[in-house]
């Protein structure tokens, strides 16, 4: 089989598959259990470190 | 030991720059040559001055502190001043169209429409857009990681070089020097400059985020960095050539033919995509919360908005080759996907505008707040319009018509455009310590005459293209076709002056706004600056 045929197989194959299930694990992720309070805090982020100064020390947050 | 390192090479630069502007095959190449000499050796002595004295006290450089503001200073005004120069260039070219007397005989070559043409379109999306993507990314990857940008100096090297590439591009046309690709017109030295500027760019954003202080990277710079990335493989890939001369700028596209055709058209796409698109997402979900006062409507959402559009638009490109030697099954793939994106985008416009959620009495009262809910409606709209005229059957009346010209500027100038006038006027105060801009009325009246000039042109180039595709694809009873191809051009001539109005208001808009950051910059009532700004 030549290089083109052989891509073109797998490209609309386990390619497609391998995409189509990490897109929808991605969604998944999202929106799983638990996870409100951490996109809050994500969300959040705009509102601090205006001043370099004021800015966290340490990456955790409480 | 470095210092006289960059003393040797910059002496080299000069030595072949000298070299090329002698032995140069063409105008463009020459006067690149001479400019780079002029560039090198202005820097050579810069430098030499910068040498530290022998058994002289060491001068003493504390370690800089906070944020570096400098490169989005000059950003921020680079952004202002290439807009105009650009909408200039555009509104110039658009009544060239309408008045072919424009072409004037005495600047042939380099003033007629076909060299200009590029100039205004890498004017815009390049040298304004891309301005406001390397300033506001600087400003935003700061704050939301709470750390200073990384590599020192490397960030100013990147200021610096982009606006290198901006003037080499832009003569170069006027000049002649173009590979003849769309939106990627630039010759080899050029794309090679380019990428090297790019790739410093990558690493400093890149850098700053491995250095934050916060735990997530916030949504702005997913979008940042796809941008980033993106752009960088596009632009290689597209210009894969061959010089025919190193002391020449012409050079030989390594694809051909179809192959070529869909590789400068995965680009181009993906130039919309993720120049045009991502970055500029990526200054909505900054500053449209930080307007607002209020988080993002929903972080879900951008996560999801995020990873659709990474994963939907790659495949869009296709759409541009219906109907052309490219095989059915490409083409089919890239409308389906086309179509797909209506949902990431419309998610990212809801998103976008329900932040205004509880807020929503802003748009009354807060002209910039109005400018990016425009913006995001055109976003919307011609997020809708796009899908539409990828589908084969819209696509044979739009295709080749005015059309696509008028989805493209309500594009650029109602998304793209809107909002980085919105971040212009967010950023200008914050960056030279002023409570607000100068005028507030004169931000209304930007909204205003950039509104009413956006539907100028966006309504005439619809009539002007439908008209232009039914008249194309008209035939009388025996087959024969009615029209001509100069039918055409006569029957728009009217949409062609509306067209040009619409690009005079959109103009006098930017006028206005660099007037007032001007004056909010100078600060003529002598206001004492409220921030402590560091010293860069």
């Amino acid at each position: 089989m030549d290089t083109y045929s052989l891509l073109r197989e797998l490209a609309d194959s386990w390619a497609l598959l391998v995409l189509t299930l990490i897109f929808l694990g991605v969604i998944g992720w999202a929106y799983r259990p638990g996870s409100r309070a951490l996109h809050d805090d994500a969300a959040d982020v705009p509102f601090r470190n205006e001043n370099p100064d004021q800015a966290r020390n340490d990456g955790a947050h409480q | 030991m470095f210092d006289t390192l960059k003393l040797i090479v910059l002496a080299l630069i000069v030595f072949f720059a000298a070299l090329g502007a002698d032995w140069a095959r063409d105008p463009a190449y020459m006067v690149h040559a001479l400019l780079i000499i002029v560039i090198a050796a202005g820097l050579f002595f810069w430098q030499l001055r910068q040498m530290p004295v022998e058994a002289g006290e060491a001068v003493r450089v504390s370690a800089p502190r906070g944020y570096m503001d400098g490169p989005v200073r000059y950003g921020v005004i680079a952004t202002a001043f290439w807009g105009v120069v650009g909408f200039l260039v555009g509104t110039y070219i658009a009544f060239q169209l309408a008045f072919p007397a424009l072409n004037i005989e005495w600047a042939q070559p380099y003033a007629n429409f076909g060299r200009l043409r590029p100039l205004h379109t890498s004017a815009v999306i390049f040298a304004f857009g891309g301005n406001a993507l390397i300033a506001t990314s600087f400003y935003i990857v700061q704050r939301t990681s709470a750390a200073r940008l990384w590599g020192g100096n490397a960030a100013w090297f990147v200021f610096w070089g982009y606006q290198l590439f901006i003037v080499l591009a832009a003569t170069g046309y006027l000049l002649g020097a173009t590979q003849s690709k769309e939106y990627a017109e630039p010759e080899w030295y050029v794309d090679i400059w380019l990428t090297i500027v790019w790739l410093t760019y990558l690493a400093v954003f890149f850098g700053t985020i491995l250095r934050r202080r916060e735990r997530h990277i916030y949504v702005a710079n997913w979008f940042f960095l796809a941008f980033i990335i993106t752009v960088a493989m596009l632009h290689v890939v597209n210009n894969l050539a061959i010089p025919v001369s190193i002391w020449g700028s012409k050079s030989v596209q390594v694809f051909s033919g179809v192959q070529d055709a869909m590789t400068q058209w995965w680009y181009g796409h993906n130039a919309v995509g993720f120049f045009l698109t991502a970055g500029f997402l990526g200054m909505m979900y900054y500053f449209v919360p930080k307007q607002a006062g209020r988080p993002v409507y929903s972080y879900k959402l951008s996560i999801i908005h995020f990873w659709a559009l990474i994963f939907l638009y790659i495949w869009a490109g296709p759409h541009h080759l219906h109907y052309t030697a490219l095989p059915d099954w490409a083409a089919t793939l890239g409308m389906v996907f086309s179509i797909i994106l209506w949902m990431p985008s419309w998610g990212g416009m809801i998103n976008g505008l329900m932040t205004l959620e509880g807020a929503w009495d802003k748009i009354r009262t807060d002209p910039i707040i109005r400018m990016f809910v425009a913006s995001l409606a055109f976003y919307g709209m011609s997020t809708f319009e796009g899908p539409m005229m990828s589908i084969r059957a819209v696509n044979s009346l739009s295709h080749y018509t005015d059309w696509t010209i008028g989805h493209v500027h309500s594009g650029a100038l109602g998304w793209n455009g809107l909002i980085t006038f919105g971040a212009l006027y967010f950023l200008t105060p914050r960056l030279w310590g002023r409570a607000q801009m100068h005028s507030l009325s004169a931000i209304n009246l930007h909204f205003w005459l950039a509104t009413v000039g956006i539907v100028l042109y966006a309504s005439s180039m619809w009539v002007s293209g439908i008209m232009e595709g039914l008249m194309w694809r008209e035939v009388d009873a025996n087959g024969f076709l009615v029209n001509s191809f100069a039918d055409t051009v006569e029957a728009k001539y009217l949409m062609y002056v509306v067209r040009g109005l619409g690009g005079v208001l959109y103009l006098a808009g930017g006028v206005v706004m660099v007037w007032n950051m001007w004056m909010t910059i100078r600060a003529p009532e002598a206001r004492p600056i409220t921030v402590a700004l560091p010293a860069e």
